[in-house]
């Protein structure tokens, strides 16, 4: 800011400020009318309405001149006056960088602890997985769901079906670097019934009830035109993220409808880089909580009541580890409105 | 001075005026309602696109503020201007065409709004060939108002006269400045400012529209209709004086404190908190002022419920603008933001203050516009008095508890650094809340439905519309 319109604004500021008070103190006492024998003003309106003469009530009038002293200090203790820093020094973005770096010293103890373990050790020490847990409720959830289980364009994140791979060390650069799926649009490339027929043979990779005839038509086309990412036998390609079509997991759904649209229209799914925001500690902590959801069973840590279902997606019941009541205070509870989403394909 | 003995006041547009603040009232408020509700009970939109909170929040809140509470003003400004100036309104036809023009621009909002079509600024929604309508219509109401000014009768001008008068003139430079935009077709625009300074210029206009139109205009009406009910002389003139010039130059900068903790420099935001902090007793001169009127006549408030609406509503107006100073401050502040708390704080002013004194007025002009001798049923009006306070009370108390509750929520951390809730815990657990608040509003708004009713029998007991003769002023 120029010092022209510092001085703009100081002068703006102090000459209200000042201007208040001679309101104040030029009404407090002076009388500005004579009263007449009623106290009043003397001016009368539409028959009866008068004013009378009274003071200024004196508490009000301490309470205004309190407000103006207050903020003056403040005005010299703090950034206010345009260029003026006030005697503090005080910014709002030192302030939030202090606090940052003051939360962060105190947390380091806890996160060097879990700094040079590897991912798979990690997803079975309950410490590690509970913090883990808070990390990915804070930030993944809102896509993901808390438990997990994703949404319609969001991947589940505890079936054994994954877009890129789910080797620990696939999953941690998934989440520091970000993904990003392109399904093209392919509407003008399969033109008459294309479209149609494609979804037909894609409906029966995976055993869905389809339209033979059209399916068959489809075929060659698939092969042509989609094996290129999903593959001949339609089981995907990890390297570029392409699904797998066989399995009957859906990210967007599969239904008819649904397959044509994405054909026709293609898909887009973004999942953002977080290793500038979470930083590394943090995002292998997500998922080593992650890796924990994908295989209670497995867990060599006593498992007294886990039932063994690893058929079936983890429960949001099972997915707390087993044997550490300590986090079921922390658990987001089944019954949020995420969990209803869960049934989607 | 020849026309004086057969000069009447011109009483149409006011007529209007009045029945249009009741009408919109009740449909401003049955908005409010149904949106409540839908924050309680989702499916309530029905998936119908016209029917989401997104699009009907803006048109309540432009409903119950421009409509009811904009048609409270005229219809109040044009009858205390009148009868404080002792002068017929200035220009018959143009105030006509303020009624008509207003009328337009809500059915106009009530059409785009659910259509989707927004500016996308808060309280400043409309799209631009509506702002410009907006704008004809505010320097026609100018001309009315102040040409009525101009030619009258009595030398002082009332002290109402000053509020409406800061109010009509502010609200002309707001709307212009803050509506200045780029049209691309008749439905879009894009404003001519950007970034910070963008929402500098919004959050400006914004904390002006409450504090000239719905804090400057109502205590015009205040400084009317309680003297008349009470029938007693203002308490002070000097206080009026005083906190009239405080009120209005505090108020221009008090905007900043809509955007603390945002990208708005920080010098801005102090500036924005010291003058709403210097805004306390500007503000509750106003509520002084009027309750001390009062004094020597409080038996009345036992036995009027006219008196009790704006007596209550100054106790509501003083309650709302201690909280206000106290929002603004930047530490309460961080924890009331984006909480109902905000939402709270709005309707004690908007249902305690602004709807009472318009509600209080209505009840005393009406039987005298539409020639009866009283209200065709004061038990009616003690009733809606009860119900709507119970019910504002219930408002009030549920979003302040969610708010503190949910801020609170939103800042717990764990040791580990995380946020302890998410943020869907923190709407489970203010289900509750949002509850009790469609009940106050259900209340409320059964409140303005009797009003409607005691209106409609009024109007239809009322022997023939009285045409009234401006007296010779008591002191030439």
């Amino acid at each position: 800011m120029s010092t022209s319109w510092t001085i703009f604004v100081v002068v703006l500021t102090l000459v209200n400020i000042a201007a208040l008070l001679w309101l104040l103190f030029s009404n407090a006492r002076a009388r500005p009318v004579k009263p007449g024998a009623d106290n009043t003003t003397g001016h009368v309106w539409d028959e009866d309405l008068a004013e009378l003469n009274n003071p200024l009530p004196r508490w009000w009038l301490w309470l205004f001149i309190l407000t103006v002293v207050f903020s003056l200090a403040y005005l010299v203790l703090y950034p206010g006056l345009g260029n003026f820093a006030g005697r503090l020094g005080w910014t709002s973005t030192a302030a939030a960088e202090q606090e940052l770096a003051e939360t962060n010293a105190k947390l380091e103890s806890l996160y060097a602890r879990f700094r040079d373990r590897p991912l798979e050790e990690l997803a079975h020490d309950p410490a590690a997985t509970k913090v883990g847990r808070n990390v990915f409720a804070n930030n993944c959830a809102a896509c993901h769901g808390s438990d997990a289980r994703g949404a319609k364009g969001y991947p589940n994140l505890v079936d054994d079906d994954w877009l890129y791979g789910g080797e620990p060390d696939t999953m941690l650069a998934s989440v520091l670097n970000g993904r990003h799926g392109v399904m093209p649009p392919l509407g003008a490339t399969l033109p008459g019934n294309g479209i149609e027929e494609v979804a037909n043979y894609v409906r029966s990779l995976s055993g869905q009830p389809h339209d033979a005839v059209l399916a068959a038509a489809g075929k060659p086309k698939f092969e042509t035109i989609c094996a290129a990412c999903h593959g001949v036998d339609g089981k995907g390609n990890k390297m570029l993220g392409a699904p797998n079509l066989t399995d009957d997991i859906w990210l967007y759904g599969g239904d008819l409808a649904t397959i044509r649209e994405t054909i026709e229209k293609g898909r887009g799914g973004v999942m953002p880089a977080w290793e500038a925001l979470l930083g590394r500690d943090r995002a292998r902590l997500a998922v080593a909580w992650l890796i924990a959801q994908r295989a209670p069973a497995a867990t060599p840590a006593p498992t007294p009541a886990t039932p063994a279902t690893p058929a079936t997606p983890a429960t949001p019941q099972d997915a707390a580890p087993a044997g550490e009541p300590a986090t079921q205070q922390n658990a987001v509870p089944a019954a949020t409105p995420a969990a209803g989403v869960d049934a989607a394909p | 001075m020849q026309d004086v003995a057969v000069e009447t006041y011109n009483d149409k547009v006011v007529r209007q005026f009045t029945i249009a603040t009741i009408v919109w009232g009740v449909v401003g408020m049955a908005v409010g309602l149904l949106i409540a509700a839908q924050l309680a009970w989702p499916s309530l939109n029905f998936d119908i696109p016209w029917l989401t909170y997104s699009r009907l929040r803006p048109l309540h809140t432009n409903a119950v503020i421009f409509a009811f509470g904009g048609c409270g003003l005229f219809a109040t400004s044009y009858y205390v201007v009148q009868r404080t100036c002792q002068v017929r309104l200035f220009g018959d036809k143009a105030a006509a065409f303020t009624f008509w023009g207003w009328q337009l621009v809500i059915v106009l909002a009530a059409v785009t709004l659910p259509l989707g079509l927004t500016q996308g600024k808060e309280y400043a929604e409309l799209i631009w060939p509506i702002d410009l309508l907006i704008a004809a219509v505010w320097v026609t109401y100018a001309v009315v108002f102040f040409g009525t000014i101009a030619k009258r009768r009595i030398r002082h001008i009332y002290v109402a006269n000053w509020f409406f008068g800061a109010f009509i003139l502010t609200v002309a430079v707001l709307h212009i400045v803050n509506s200045l935009a780029i049209p691309v077709s008749w439905t879009e625009s894009y404003p001519v400012y950007s970034g910070a300074v963008d929402a500098m210029v919004q959050w400006w206009y914004g904390h002006n529209a409450v504090g000239f139109f719905l804090t400057a205009g109502f205590l015009g009406i205040m400084y009317y209709y309680v003297p008349k009910q009470a029938e007693r002389p203002i308490y002070s003139y000097r206080l009026s004086v005083v906190h009239f010039w405080a009120l209005i130059s505090v108020y221009m900068w008090a905007g900043p404190h809509h955007l603390h903790y945002t990208a708005l420099p920080d010098w801005v935001q102090s500036l924005g908190m010291v003058f709403s902090l210097i805004l306390l007793a500007p503000s509750w001169g106003g509520m002084i002022n009027g309750i001390m009127t009062l004094s020597g006549a409080w038996q009345k408030l036992r036995t009027d419920p006219i008196l009790k609406f704006l007596i209550v509503s100054l106790s509501f107006y003083g309650m709302s603008t201690f909280e206000g100073p106290m929002m603004s401050i930047k530490t309460v502040n961080s924890l009331s933001h984006y909480t109902d708390w905000t939402i709270g704080h709005v309707h004690s002013g908007a249902l305690g203050w602004v709807a009472f004194i318009t509600i209080g007025a209505i009840y005393n002009m009406l039987p005298r516009l539409f020639g009866a001798e009283r209200m065709y049923s004061i038990k009616a009006i003690d009733l809606h008095f009860w119900i709507a306070t119970i019910g504002i009370v219930l408002y009030i108390a549920a979003m302040w508890i969610a708010g503190v509750m949910q801020g609170l929520m939103w800042r717990a951390t764990n040791p580990d650094g995380t946020l302890t809730y998410t943020f869907i815990e923190s709407l489970r657990e203010t289900w509750p809340y949002y509850v009790t608040r469609f009940v106050g509003g259900l209340m409320f708004l059964s409140g303005m439905l009797l009003m409607a009713w005691n209106a409609w029998k009024t109007c239809a007991s009322g022997r023939e519309i009285p045409q009234v003769r401006v007296p010779l002023p008591a002191h030439a």
